[in-house]
C-alpha cells in the first residue's frame, strides 16, 4: 500500500534538522566568542559541509537503496554542481583578482586567453548559475542514463560504467584547456549574492540554506518512495523482469529516478563548495563516489535516514581520526567499517533498528500468536512500515 | 496490419532463434485459438523457455512471424508493449517481488496506468480494493495478504505469481512450469485453478509433470530440437513413436 508521505519519522527528522539550522547559527552568531556555548565559526562550516554530504548519500540512497542501482558515480553529479557554483562565484571575483581583470578569471589571464570561453557565458547570473547547478548534473544523468538502461546495463556492469564517467571527467577536469581552472580547480571566491563567504553571518546562512536543501531532497524522496512510483523502484530492484512482464517500462522508472538523485547530488555540491571555499578535479575522484556510498552502507541504504545518518557518523568519524597521529590510516578504517558493515550489520544502523522495532511490534501484540507468521514480518523490508 | 490475417489469438508461423549457430527454435510454427487451453512438453533443450521469450519480447527472432490477436506483430514491441496489448507470463522459478507485501504484488499486477510520471498521483480505487480482495480468494492467499512476499512458502509464491497474472488481467497466459516443486495436492489444485482461469482466458502451459498435464486434459504439443514433433491428446501423442524415442533416448 501507499504510505503517507509525512510519517512520523520524517516529521521528526525534518523537526531535527530545521532546530540545527536554526540552533547553530544562533549559538555563533548571538553568544559572545567566551561563552562555553559558543559554536566556532569553523565549525559552522565543517557542520554545513556534512551537511552538504548528508544531501549526496540522501540522494545515492533514493538510486541504490530503492530502485537497486549502485551508482559509483554520484560524486561527479556532486562536483558538477560544485563547479557551476564555483563559477558564478569565480565571476563575482571581478576586478578584485590578482591580476584585475573585470572579465577574466585569474588562471585564464594567466593562460594568456583573451575572451570568456562560452561554457562561462551568464554564470555572473546566480540565476542561471543555480539553473545549471540543477541542469548539468541532470542532462549527464539523462543521456548517460538513457544510453545505460535502454541497453539494459545493470548491476556491477552499471557501477564500473559510472566510475569511469566520473574518473573521465576527472582527467577531462584536470587539463588547463579544458577551461575550468585545471589542476588548481576555482577557488580565492570573495563574495555571494554581495555577502562576503568569509563572513560570520554568510557562514550561518549558507549552514542554514544547506539544512533547507537536506529537508527539501529528503521530502522529494518521501513522496516519491511513499507513492506508487516507489513501490514499482521497490519491484524493479527485487525483480527487474516481473516488473517488466508486468507492463511496466523499467527504463522510464530508473531514468527518472537516475537523474532527480543526480539533480540532488548537484545541489549538495554546489552548497559544498562556498562553504569549503575551494572545488577542484579531486572532487571527482572515483574514491570520492565510493566514499559516499560507504556512508550510506553504513547508515542503513533504503531508509533514507540512514544515509544522513550515516554521512554525518562517517564524516565526523573521518575529521577526528584525520586530525590526529592516525590519520594516515583513515582509509584503512574506512575500508574495514565497509566490510564490517556488509558482514554484520548488512540492514546499517537505521535499517538494523527499524528491522528490531518491527519485530518487536510484530511480536508484542500477540506473543502466543503463529509463531510461524509472526517474526517474518519485516525481514527484508528496507522502509520498517511506520 | 488492417486486416486479421488469422483467427488464432497466437499464430507462430515459421520462427527461428539461434544462439551462436545453435538452432533454439528451427521454423517453429503453432497457433492456439481464442479461449483455447494448450499444454506443451518437450524434452530439456526442445526451446519452450525460447519460445515463451519471443512471444513476450525477450527475443527477438532471426526470421517467423509472430502475430497476437491477428493484428499485433510482436516481433516489432518491447516487453511492456506486449504485456500492456495483453499477455502475462509466469516464470520458471516464482518470480515475485519479495519486499512487497502479497497485496502489494497483485496491486502492482493489476491492470491500469503502467506510466513512471503519473505514478506519484496514484491513488487506489474501490473496485481495485475489491479486485484484490478477489484475487486473493482466488488464489487463496487470502490469509496472507499483508505476509511479506519473500516469506512465502514455494508453492504460496507460484500461486501469487498466477494471481499477480490474473491482475494483469491478459488475454493470453503463459505459464512456466507451473507446478514444479510442488507438493501432489497442490498440483492437483493448481490443474483446478488453472481450468477455472481458461474459462475466461487462452491458457498455454508448458511443464514437464505428465501426470499434471494429464489431468489438465487439453491438447498437448511436443517440442523438439526447435520444433513440432507432434501434436494431439495426450494419449496420442504418448503412443506416438517419434515422442517416446525422443523422450526416453535413442
Amino acid at each position: 500500500m501507499t504510505a503517507r508521505p509525512l510519517d512520523r519519522g520524517t516529521l521528526v527528522f525534518l523537526g531535527l534538522v530545521a532546530a540545527a539550522a536554526i540552533v547553530v547559527p544562533a549559538l555563533n552568531l548571538a553568544l559572545p566568542e567566551s561563552s562555553p556555548l559558543h559554536v566556532p565559526t569553523y565549525l559552522v562550516s565543517l557542520f554545513g559541509k556534512y551537511v552538504c554530504f548528508a544531501l549526496l548519500a540522501l540522494s545515492i540512497d533514493l538510486i541504490w537503496g530503492y530502485c537497486g542501482i549502485l551508482s559509483l558515480g554520484h560524486g561527479a553529479f556532486f562536483a558538477l554542481g560544485g563547479y557551476a557554483m564555483g563559477m558564478y562565484l569565480m565571476r563575482q571575483i571581478g576586478g578584485r583578482g590578482v591580476y584585475g581583470n573585470p572579465l577574466l578569471p585569474d588562471f585564464m589571464v594567466f593562460l594568456n586567453w583573451k575572451e570568456l570561453p562560452l561554457a562561462w557565458w551568464g554564470f555572473s547570473s546566480f540565476p542561471y548559475a543555480m539553473l545549471m547547478v540543477l541542469a548539468v548534473p541532470g542532462l549527464l544523468a539523462l543521456v548517460f542514463g538513457w544510453f545505460a538502461f535502454r541497453s539494459r546495463v545493470t548491476g556491477v556492469y552499471f557501477s564500473i560504467i559510472t566510475q569511469a564517467m566520473t574518473f573521465a571527467l576527472m582527467l577531462a577536469f584536470f587539463r588547463n584547456d579544458f577551461g575550468f581552472g585545471g589542476n588548481n580547480g576555482l577557488t580565492d571566491f570573495k563574495d555571494i549574492l554581495g555577502f562576503n563567504v568569509q563572513a560570520d553571518g554568510t557562514r550561518a546562512a549558507l549552514f542554514a540554506i544547506s539544512c533547507v536543501a537536506l529537508m527539501l531532497g529528503y521530502l522529494v524522496c518521501r513522496v516519491l518512495v511513499a507513492s506508487k512510483f516507489g513501490m514499482v523502484l521497490i519491484a524493479v530492484r527485487d525483480a527487474e523482469a516481473r516488473a517488466r512482464f508486468l507492463g511496466y517500462r523499467v527504463e522510464s522508472y530508473k531514468l527518472a529516478t537516475f537523474v532527480i538523485s543526480a539533480c540532488m547530488a548537484g545541489v549538495a555540491g554546489a552548497l559544498y563548495v562556498p562553504q569549503v571555499g575551494i572545488i577542484n578535479p579531486g572532487e571527482f575522484s572515483p574514491a570520492n563516489s565510493i566514499e559516499a556510498v560507504i556512508w550510506v552502507a553504513v547508515g542503513g541504504r533504503g531508509t533514507l535516514a540512514g544515509a544522513v545518518v550515516g554521512a554525518l557518523l562517517v564524516n565526523y568519524a573521518k575529521t577526528s581520526f584525520t586530525s590526529g597521529p592516525l590519520a594516515p590510516y583513515w582509509l584503512f578504517l574506512l575500508g574495514g567499517l565497509f566490510v564490517g558493515v556488509t558482514l554484520w550489520l548488512p540492514r546499517g544502523i537505521v535499517g538494523t533498528v527499524q528491522h528490531w522495532r518491527a519485530r518487536r511490534r510484530e511480536v508484542a501484540p500477540d506473543a502466543s500468536g503463529p509463531a510461524e507468521g509472526a517474526p517474518d514480518g519485516a525481514a527484508q523490508k528496507p522502509l520498517a512500515a511506520e | 496490419m488492417e486486416f486479421r490475417t488469422t483467427s488464432a489469438l497466437l499464430y507462430l508461423d515459421a520462427v527461428s532463434v539461434s544462439f551462436d549457430g545453435f538452432k533454439a527454435l528451427n521454423s517453429l510454427s503453432l497457433t492456439i485459438a481464442p479461449g483455447e487451453m494448450r499444454a506443451i512438453i518437450g524434452p530439456n533443450g526442445a526451446g519452450k523457455t525460447t519460445m515463451m521469450d519471443v512471444i513476450t519480447g525477450k527475443t527477438r527472432p532471426d526470421e517467423g512471424e509472430v502475430l497476437f490477436d491477428g493484428t499485433h506483430d510482436l516481433t516489432a514491441l518491447d516487453e511492456a508493449s506486449i504485456a500492456v496489448l495483453g499477455i502475462g507470463r509466469k516464470f520458471q522459478k516464482p518470480t515475485v517481488f519479495d519486499s512487497h507485501t502479497v497485496e502489494d504484488n497483485l496491486r502492482l499486477a493489476l491492470a491500469g496506468d503502467r506510466r513512471a510520471r503519473t505514478a506519484i498521483a496514484w491513488r487506489e480505487t474501490v473496485a481495485a480494493r475489491e479486485r484484490i480482495s478477489s484475487i486473493l480468494e482466488t488464489i487463496r492467499l487470502t490469509a496472507a495478504r499483508s505476509r511479506l512476499a519473500g516469506n512465502l512458502s514455494h508453492g504460496q509464491k507460484q500461486w501469487l505469481e498466477i494471481g499477480m497474472l490474473l491482475a494483469q488481467d491478459p488475454k493470453l497466459l503463459l505459464v512456466d512450469e507451473p507446478v514444479a516443486g510442488m507438493t501432489d495436492a497442490e498440483t492437483h489444485q493448481t490443474a483446478e485453478l488453472l481450468r477455472a482461469i481458461n474459462a475466461e482466458k487462452t491458457v498455454v502451459v508448458v511443464e514437464h509433470d505428465m501426470t499434471f498435464v494429464r489431468a489438465l486434459g487439453v491438447k498437448v504439443t511436443v517440442l523438439h530440437e526447435g520444433r513440432v514433433l507432434a501434436e494431439g491428446s495426450i494419449d496420442q501423442v504418448s503412443e506416438n513413436e517419434r515422442v517416446v524415442e525422443v523422450y526416453l533416448g535413442r
